[in-house]
């Protein structure tokens, strides 16, 4: 039953070496033909199209994004100018109306130191002319005093 | 008495008999092309039903057949190099499946149920005709794309590092496809006989985790086989600096 006869057969054996060798090579060169055009080529075209897809896509979504970062950058910056801008706006503003401000705070003072002014030289004037008038009467009143004293005598 | 009650054509090892066809002159293995025309049979109507409907987002066999090519094309862009790895691939991808296909349907098929009149249907990977055509079309296939790529520069790397090489870079093109196809029968015809021997032996569970041994090897020298062609091909193809 177990025929280990490697070598015994009268013919054949393990090692027997004849046209089938020539033949299996013709039927795999064959096979490689066969197999390159009914399996290597057309899924060989479809993976490496749709590799090609991909990197592409991939390169069009980072040449957008450099783009959006680019954009953003730039967006960026003018809304810096823009605020500074701004500030230096503001800032010129109120330094006008500060100075505005001081503006009318100085007239207001000279206008209430020379009305201040004005009526103490009224008074000043009132006050001597009063006195003036009261000395004259002074004056009168003397007058009438020696008059009767020395009628009297 | 036990023994002979046993199914013998189920347990019988035959070794080195052979299915003659007589055509003409020349004598052929027929146990050998009628298995390999099943198996080759059966891998090209997968292949053309993977095939049939390609489509840009792969479904089913077709995601398969696409691993398949992409692991094909890895193992040949390391071995043989970016710049003319395109060329051998076919040749790669055909020598890994049909090593792959015969070792696989060798072991996994009952061929032992279908009779013949001399000899037994195996894997056909288990013949030594078989293994050194595959072993000669590889050294053909490294001497041709030494030649086309390089020209007569191709013998200098007979001599690359030092012209002490010479000899032994000689001796290596014939210890490489003798290496080749001896490891592939070696391994498939053993795998074959060991499952065999225990059958016939213990007929029941204990062959099942060599039989998956079995399957392992297998696997294993298909990709040995075609990652080896690669690394020929690749070294004749290679420039020398």
């Amino acid at each position: 039953m177990l025929a280990f006869d490697f070598f015994a057969a009268t013919e054949g054996g393990l090692f027997d070496i004849n046209a089938t060798l020539p033949l299996m090579a013709i039927q795999v060169v064959a096979l490689t033909y066969i197999l390159n055009s009914l399996f290597f080529k057309p899924v060989g075209n479809i993976v490496e199209k749709r590799e090609k897809f991909v990197s592409n896509n991939i390169k069009d979504a980072k040449n957008k994004l450099s783009e959006v970062e680019k954009l953003e950058a730039e967006l960026l910056s003018q809304l810096q100018s823009a605020r500074s801008e701004a500030q230096k706006i503001v800032s010129e503003a109120e330094n006008e109306s500060d100075k505005l401000y001081k503006e009318a705070l100085e007239l207001a003072n000279n206008e209430a130191n020379a009305s201040k002014e004005k009526a103490r030289l009224e008074i000043e004037n009132q006050t001597s002319s009063a006195r003036e008038q009261l000395f004259k009467q002074v004056d009168e009143l003397s007058e009438l005093i020696v008059n009767r004293l020395i009628l009297e005598k | 008495m036990f023994l002979n009650s046993l199914p013998t054509n189920f347990a019988a090892l035959e070794v080195g008999q052979h299915l003659y066809w007589q055509i003409g002159n020349i004598r052929l293995h027929g146990q050998v092309f009628l298995t390999s025309w099943i198996l080759l049979g059966a891998l090209l109507v997968f292949i053309s039903l993977g095939t049939k409907k390609m489509e840009n987002d792969p479904k089913g066999l077709q995601n398969l057949l696409e691993f398949l090519w992409d692991y094909i094309r890895d193992l040949a862009r390391t071995q043989i190099g970016e710049k003319v790895y395109r060329d051998w691939m076919p040749f790669i991808g055909t020598l890994f499946l049909f090593v792959f296909v015969s070792n696989w349907g060798g072991a996994l098929i009952p061929w032992r149920l279908i009779k013949l009149p001399s000899g037994e249907l195996g894997a056909p990977t288990a013949d030594i005709n078989t293994t050194i055509a595959l072993a000669l079309l590889v050294s053909l296939s490294y001497f041709y794309a030494g030649l086309s790529n390089k020209g007569w520069r191709y013998f200098e790397y007979y001599v690359h590092p030092t012209p002490i090489m010479l000899p032994f870079k000689i001796l290596e093109d014939f210890t490489k496809p003798l290496s080749l196809s001896f490891r592939l029968f070696g391994n498939i015809l053993a795998d074959e006989l060991v499952v065999g021997v225990l059958v016939f032996l213990v007929p029941l569970v204990l062959p099942i985790p060599v039989m998956f041994l079995g399957l392992f090897t297998s696997a294993i020298q298909a990709l040995i086989f075609a990652t080896l062609a690669a690394y020929y091909i690749g070294e004749a193809v290679e420039e020398h600096h």
